[in-house]
């Protein structure tokens, strides 16, 4: 088993080798597509009409290194770099993930291009101010949350409030979309007042919020001691060995920050300084 | 039917092979499938036609065993999408067909019950059980009772509510379906609604894609749940019914006569979902109609099937999280340092939530009186949280880890005495043993290892006979049958996959042990083994 392991381990080493020693199959002297893999149907990251914030980014991307995108389509759920950067068959695989959370250990990720963090998504002016999960008023609001999966896989402020004993009054929310669920159901539920509120991360929430009729406050949750962090670092993830890739994708992602960020505040993602827990 | 009967036994009366000259035992033909991924289930032969599935894209042949070599007679390709392949947790396995009346029945990835003419391999009738685009899915073999199909749903992991649906075999036409939890009418049985914090249950789990038995003198039939839905345990207090139950039903209403639940407030992923085997054994000196269960949590359950009484409860592996069943109450006596948390790390749990055994069926030979049951040796880890990433957002998940349990073999294939509720003999296997068990009159035993053998091992023994080693790994059941010439053959599907393979499968990254739900960790080596490939292997004497 251990030398099974071993052996495992330096594989990507030798590829890496072997890459430096033949340049002219590198990644962008060809000219090959940037390959993305990315979701059909996830409003505001992407869709297949393209119009989703990620989209955006992959074509700023592919132009800076002088080629188009080719995209892999496939559901982000579990099995989501099994089934594509990693996939059996070649023509399936990608190359590149938009958006993960930076240190994602099944790809490797660049420097983080942003930080956002879950939020409190509520009606404004109509009374309700919270600025913390150990709010009394929690206990007897509805309480709208995605449902990401069973045992122990939940969004952090979700095993928060489990923690804090707020468990009867939370409603999940599916993430399977569909014209029935489409992305927008959870903030929907809180503008008609189905629910009091949503827990809900960042980017979702804010280009959601912004397309309601009924103005509506974003409130990051703050961390409190103890507790799970609810603000993630995102980063671009590239195939684990493919090092020259990643050094020219971070290139254009160093240079071209200021483009991305506007993108991302066009599409109203709550953005963060790194180590901050307010929203700017 | 798949599983030979009713009650599941997976014994066939032929004796031509038997524990002198199993030894000769040579390959007649073998056929591809076509198909990579993991293989479940087994073929079916139905007057002189073999039926056999694939995984997706669930593709049925007919092949003609009167002509040399068993060409194909037709064969049957769904449409599918294949947007449904993300959806199903581990692999895209199909446990295969069932025959009545002249049509075969079977289950599609994406929640379509078929009936085709058996004779033509022409769609008769399709509906529509679920919508895979909620995280839907089928992988089970139907069963049919009397005029009704009776199928299952997938899809646990995703909050699925499970349900059984009985459909009239002639038309398609939907006649009852059954949920696992909520209100009685839905339920066909009380007492689900108040074991779940508000409207929880609807959310509550409880699929149903393992294997369905039936008794025709009581007229009820036999199967389990899996594991409750959605929420990690801490928001769903209360014992989450029906999660993890053996249900009996009425194959006419639907309504249940008694369910028992195993497994209360599931936090290890223990799908209950294994096959209830119905025999007559003698407990404490009287004979009884019962039935046994191999758990996913470890512990063999055997219940007068009449009533639902549970008579015995033994752990068949290696069990730490529970130190026994109180039989008065039907309640595990858990030992709290080995429930799991969201905050704390829990090491070495066993079983692993791979479960003791898992959807391989087991075998009864009423000649020796002995169950034959491949088993997992596998244990896990708990370990706190770590960052994962899902429909766009980053989330936090449990790190499960399967390990080899003590020994360090990971599989053995035992011989259980249900009077006695012990192991008779086993033999150890260096990986799980996934694949289904199938006695035999001639007192000869066969299971499939995911190395890729085929043993033929000595069924009052546990001698090992024969192997011959097929060109995968074998997590299908192998079945036998009486060919046009008179001879006794033997069948396997090869293809390793399923939960436990599914890092050769899906060809996952080896260097996450995390991967496939814990599945890498215990099984990083299979690729030195076993390849994919959907082979069918037919043996007989020469």
């Amino acid at each position: 088993m251990k030398q099974v392991g071993r052996v495992l381990s330096d594989a990507p080493t030798i590829v890496v080798l072997l890459c430096l020693v033949c340049p002219g199959i590198a990644f962008g002297q060809t000219k090959h597509p940037l390959r993305v893999c990315s979701d059909p149907e996830n409003m505001p990251f992407s869709n297949q009409k393209l119009e989703g914030f990620e989209n955006r980014i992959a074509s700023l991307i592919a132009k800076e290194l002088g080629t188009t995108v080719s995209y892999i389509w496939w559901g982000q759920r579990r099995g989501f770099i099994r089934n594509t950067m990693n996939a059996t068959l070649q023509e399936g695989r990608c190359d590149v993930v938009i958006g993960v959370p930076q240190g994602y250990d099944l790809v490797s990720t660049t420097p983080p291009y942003y930080r956002s963090t879950y939020v409190f998504v509520y009606p404004k002016g109509k009374g309700l101010t919270l600025k913390s999960l150990d709010d009394p008023v929690l206990k007897k609001l509805k309480i709208g949350v995605h449902l990401l999966g069973d045992d122990y896989t939940n969004p952090p402020p979700v095993h928060e409030l489990s923690k804090r004993g707020v468990v009867d009054n939370v409603v999940g929310f599916s993430t399977f979309y569909s014209d029935e669920n489409p992305p927008s159901t959870i903030i929907d539920a809180v503008a008609s007042g189905t629910i009091n509120l949503a827990i809900v991360w960042g980017p979702i929430a804010g280009y959601y919020a912004a397309r309601q009729r009924v103005p509506l406050e974003l409130v990051p949750v703050p961390s409190a001691q103890g507790d799970l962090p609810f603000a993630f670092n995102i980063s671009i993830g590239i195939k684990k060995g493919d090092e020259a890739l990643k050094a020219r994708v971070e290139t254009v992602r160093r240079q071209r920050s200021a483009e991305i960020t506007a993108i991302l505040k066009e599409y109203g993602v709550p953005l963060m300084d790194e180590g901050r827990t307010r929203a700017k | 039917m798949p599983n030979k009967n009713q009650s599941a036994t997976r014994y066939s009366a032929v004796s031509e092979i038997n524990t002198d000259n199993v030894k000769n035992l040579k390959v007649a033909w073998s056929f591809s499938t076509g198909v990579l991924r993991g293989h479940e289930g087994e073929p079916l032969v139905v007057s002189n036609t073999m039926y056999v599935h694939t995984p997706f894209p669930n593709i049925v042949y007919a092949l003609d065993l009167t002509k040399e070599g068993a060409p194909v007679k037709w064969k049957y390709v769904p449409k599918q999408d294949s947007a449904v392949i993300p959806i199903a947790c581990c692999d895209t396995v199909n446990r295969g067909v069932t025959y009545a009346n002249g049509k075969i029945f079977f289950n599609q990835l994406d929640t379509n019950t078929v009936a085709l003419d058996a004779e033509t391999g022409k769609e008769l009738w399709k509906v529509k059980q679920g919508d895979y685009k909620q995280g839907q899915t089928v992988t089970s073999a139907p069963m049919v009772i009397k005029d009704k199909v009776i199928s299952g749903i997938s899809g646990g992991e995703f909050g699925v509510r499970g349900f059984v649906t009985a459909n009239d075999i002639n038309t398609g036409k939907q006649i009852w379906r059954m949920y696992s939890t909520g209100p009685e009418a839905e339920v066909g049985f009380p007492g689900s609604v108040e074991t779940w914090k508000g409207e929880e249950w609807k959310r509550g789990g409880g699929t149903t894609w393992g294997w369905y038995s039936y008794d025709p003198e009581l007229d009820l039939f036999y199967y389990g749940t899996g594991n409750p839905g959605s929420w990690n345990p801490d928001q769903r207090p209360g014992d989450n019914k029906y999660s993890m139950t053996i249900f009996a039903r009425n194959p006419d209403t639907g309504k249940a006569a008694w369910a028992y639940q195993k497994t209360p407030h599931d936090a290890w992923d223990y799908d209950g979902i294994n096959e209830n085997v119905l025999v007559d054994v003698n407990v404490n000196g009287q004979m009884r109609k019962v039935l046994v269960n191999f758990d996913r949590n470890g512990f063999s359950y055997m219940l007068d099937r009449k009533t639902g009484e549970l008579l015995q409860a033994n752990p068949f592996v290696h069990v730490n999280w529970a130190k026994g069943v109180d039989l008065k109450t039907g309640k595990p006596i858990e030992d709290p340092e080995k429930r799991t948390s969201a905050t704390k790390n829990t090491k070495d749990i066993c079983p692993s939530a791979m479960g003791g055994k898992n959807q391989q069926p087991v075998s009864y030979s009423p000649r020796t009186g002995f169950f034959y049951v491949p088993t997992n040796n596998l244990c896990m880890d708990y370990e706190g949280v770590e960052v994962k990433y899902q429909a766009g957002q980053p989330y936090v998940g449990a790190i499960v880890v399967s390990k080899p349990g003590p020994g360090g073999n990971r599989g053995e294939f035992i011989a259980w005495d249900p009077s006695a509720g012990k192991k008779v003999w086993g033999i150890k296997e260096p990986l799980s043993a996934w694949g289904g068990a199938l006695a035999t009159a001639g007192d000869v035993v066969f299971y499939g290892t995911m190395e890729g053998w085929l043993k033929a091992v000595h069924a009052k023994t546990g001698d090992v006979l024969w192997k011959f080693k097929t060109p995968s790994g074998i997590i299908g059941n192998p079945m036998t049958y009486v060919g046009p010439d008179g001879k006794q053959y033997i069948a396997v599907l090869s293809g390793v996959g399923g939960w436990s393979g599914i890092g050769v499968a899906a060809d996952m990254s080896l260097e996450d042990p995390t991967a496939g739900l814990g599945a890498i960790g215990a099984f990083k080596d299979l690729a030195n083994f076993s390849n994919q490939g959907g082979v069918l292997t037919v043996f007989s004497l020469p």
